[in-house]
């Protein structure tokens, strides 16, 4: 059994608004194995942000328990600050300050000597790629280069974990890349433990461990490929040459299980890749309905996601 | 220890760049304490000079003229009508053609050689600083000719009924200590020094703190071993220190430029100084912690500044205020730093009877510094 570095049991996080109470995160319950890239996976709104801040002690918990490196959330916070890693949401670095000036100051908060700085603050310029920039302001950075930045600066002080909130949200796809090998290079090299909440599948992909948030509950958490085993069936994919007819012929179909619309593509789980083939195409063709482009695919984590999603949904509201 | 010293002076280094990098501010920070030092030692005289006088010389003698002459050779009084009698003075007066009116009985020359000379000064009672002007300056006059003066408000307007009963003659025996001149700068910059720190220094202080909540950067910081109390110390004491230069420059201007006698001990003025800045960037930060957005802050500051300078005493004497007005007053740092002010700079007085006022503004400084760090959490809720 790997040692935890992240944990929360029973989680519960209520926000008073003026409509009443509203659970932010419902009884969540999550671990983190010392040196996993862990990503929070969810929609907007779904209390990504909210977990992260609660975990690391920027909100106060209403309920459950929560720690990290054994430290507790809400008792031993300044404990935890001196141990973790953070990156906001939006940036937040202060944007008049220029990139050394940034890297200093977050040095010198969290008590890193002089000779220390002097030490690793190139290191890490030069990991993030800022060495040419270190007299520039912070705020006149490019989006991908700020994120850089940030990262760099809630390295400073060794973490052994980090939680990453969003970190690459507004970022071109280059930096985005980017900034994942930079991710990698760090659990590769350090064992440095990542917490990191994203909306996008393709970055769930690259953790070894994915939780599922939705309107505040942990509706899945496995691996990647764990969590796209657990969508029952096979995905078929097709191109119709009428798209609104040959949705709607779908769902009532033996043997379909789910279907979900994918730009103009059609992907419909089914319980029998090959029957379930022949059933679509004898349909289709018997409502004189054209398609193209059938084949049998490999489900993705985006397919798992909304499949996983919509069953919550429906079983919500059955409740 | 040292950590907690390390933090606190990358705090410091961080908001003074901060500060001195954001020019625009910087010269907001600069140059309106110094235009409203302008504004209020200039616009603002409490002395009415050149009053509108109607005249009525019934005695039409070498003494009459004298005193007239003095009258208007003090400055004080313009003769712009000459009239017969004491009615068409008031109704002058009504008419708003004159603000004040004098009216010498026949046997002038006489009556002084007697030691028995009456004058009567009408003065315009709905404008109150044309009374006081007006009697303070005639009675100056008045006493070097050693005749008696008999003043009269003239308070009704529009009508022009005779309330000449006037009040008994009086021999007038004031003398005005500390300001012998009586020169208003010298009553008002004391307490305009004042004002304006007080005021600089409660929208700066909300606003450095309610900026890096708005933006986010509150959050990052606060997700690094900070305490809310090295935060605080790391805003307010680059802002303290320029403060107090912009203090000792308003200061300087008032001397120098204004030829305001400073008769007290510098000294004692800096710490006490430190002390009502101090408690004015607490009141900041109260401010700070009701507001949400930058905006929000400015608007309360610019109420409180208002509180500031109808009730603290800047002009509008305190203890002719009811209650209520009095009581929001002692809320504010500034009404014990005018009179602190006012002690140290014109009457030169010192601690021992400064004591009062100045142990209030410690409580208040320690106070709202507590009050301040104590809602300030370590977290964002």
């Amino acid at each position: 059994m790997t040692e935890i570095a992240i944990s929360a049991n029973g989680l519960v996080k209520t926000f008073r608004t003026r409509k009443g109470p509203l659970n932010a995160i419902d009884n969540l319950t999550l671990e983190v194995g010392r040196g996993e890239t862990y990503g929070l996976l969810g929609p907007d709104g779904a209390g990504k942000t909210t977990t992260t801040r609660v975990i690391l002690g920027l909100l106060s918990r209403t309920g459950g328990q929560s720690s990290i490196l054994g430290f507790d959330s809400m008792r031993d916070t300044y404990a935890i600050r001196e141990r973790v890693g953070y990156i906001a949401q939006q940036f937040v670095l202060p944007a008049d300050l220029t990139v050394i000036e940034n890297m200093r100051f977050f040095a010198s908060v969290q008590g890193i000597s002089q000779e220390a700085q002097d030490a690793r603050i190139p290191e890490l310029l030069a990991f993030a790629g800022l060495t040419d920039f270190t007299r520039r302001l912070a705020g006149q950075l490019s989006g991908g280069m700020k994120k850089k930045l940030a990262l760099a600066c809630s390295l400073i002080h060794q973490p052994q974990v980090v939680l990453l909130d969003e970190p690459t949200l507004g970022v071109d796809p280059v930096s985005r890349r980017e900034f994942w090998s930079l991710l990698g290079n760090l659990r590769a090299e350090k064992g440095l433990t990542i917490f990191v909440c994203t909306p996008y599948m393709d970055e769930a992909e690259r953790c070894n461990q994915v939780g599922l948030i939705y309107k505040g509950r942990l509706i899945a958490h496995d691996t990647p490929s764990g969590i796209k085993k657990m969508v029952p069936g096979h995905l078929l994919e097709f191109k119709p040459a009428k798209f609104v007819p040959a949705r709607d012929l779908m769902g009532g179909l033996p043997g379909v299980l789910e279907v979900q619309t994918y730009g103009a593509m059609l992907h419909i789980f089914v319980e029998e890749a090959e029957r379930g083939r022949r059933t679509i195409e004898k349909t289709l063709g018997s409502h004189g309905l054209e398609w193209s482009g059938m084949r049998i695919i490999e489900p993705r984590m985006e397919e798992a996601f909304i499949s996983l999603v919509s069953r919550q949904e429906a079983q919500d509201h059955d409740q | 220890m040292p950590k907690r010293f390390q933090r606190l002076s990358a705090l410091i280094r961080k908001e003074t760049t901060q500060l001195l990098r954001d020019r625009r501010t910087l010269m907001f920070i600069i140059t309106l304490p110094l235009i409203e030092l302008f504004l209020f030692a200039y616009a603002v005289s409490l002395t009415v000079y050149h009053l509108p006088t109607a005249i009525v010389d019934q005695s039409q003698d070498s003494q009459s003229r004298a005193f007239i002459q003095a009258l208007v050779s003090s400055t004080y009084f313009d003769t712009t009508l000459s009239l017969q009698n004491e009615t068409q003075v008031v109704q002058a007066i009504d008419a708003g053609q004159v603000k004040a009116g004098v009216v010498i009985p026949p046997d002038f020359s006489a009556d002084i050689e007697r030691g028995d000379a009456n004058v009567l000064i009408l003065l315009d009672g709905s404008d109150s600083f044309s009374v006081q002007s007006g009697y303070s300056a005639a009675s100056a006059i008045a006493q070097s000719f050693s005749l008696n003066l008999t003043t009269q408000k003239i308070v009704h307007m529009g009508l022009a009924s005779g309330t000449a009963a006037g009040s008994p003659p009086i021999v007038t025996s004031t003398r005005v200590l500390y300001n012998p001149d009586l020169k208003d700068l010298w009553f008002i910059l004391p307490a305009i020094v004042g004002m304006i720190i007080q005021t600089l220094a409660v929208a700066q202080a909300a606003l450095i703190v309610v900026k890096d909540r708005e933006i986010g950067t509150m959050e990052q910081i606060l997700a690094t071993p900070v305490r809310p109390i090295e935060l605080i110390l790391g805003k307010m004491i680059p802002l303290l220190v320029i403060i107090l230069l912009i203090t000792a420059v308003i200061l300087g201007l008032g001397v120098f430029w204004f030829g305001v006698a400073f008769q007290g001990s510098l000294w004692l003025y800096f710490w006490l100084a430190l002390v009502f800045i101090g408690s004015s960037l607490g009141l900041g930060l109260l401010v700070s912690t009701v507001a949400r957005t930058q905006r929000q802050a400015q608007q309360i500051s610019m109420v409180l500044m208002l509180f500031s300078m109808l009730l603290s005493g800047i002009v509008y004497p305190r203890n002719a205020m009811p209650l209520i007005p009095q009581f929001i007053g002692d809320l504010l740092p500034l009404t014990y730093f005018i009179r602190i002010s006012r002690g140290i700079i014109t009457k030169g007085v010192d601690l021992a009877f400064l004591w009062p006022d100045a142990l209030v503004l410690v409580g208040y400084c320690l106070v709202v510094l507590l009050v301040a760090s104590a809602s300030f959490k370590k977290r964002l809720d």
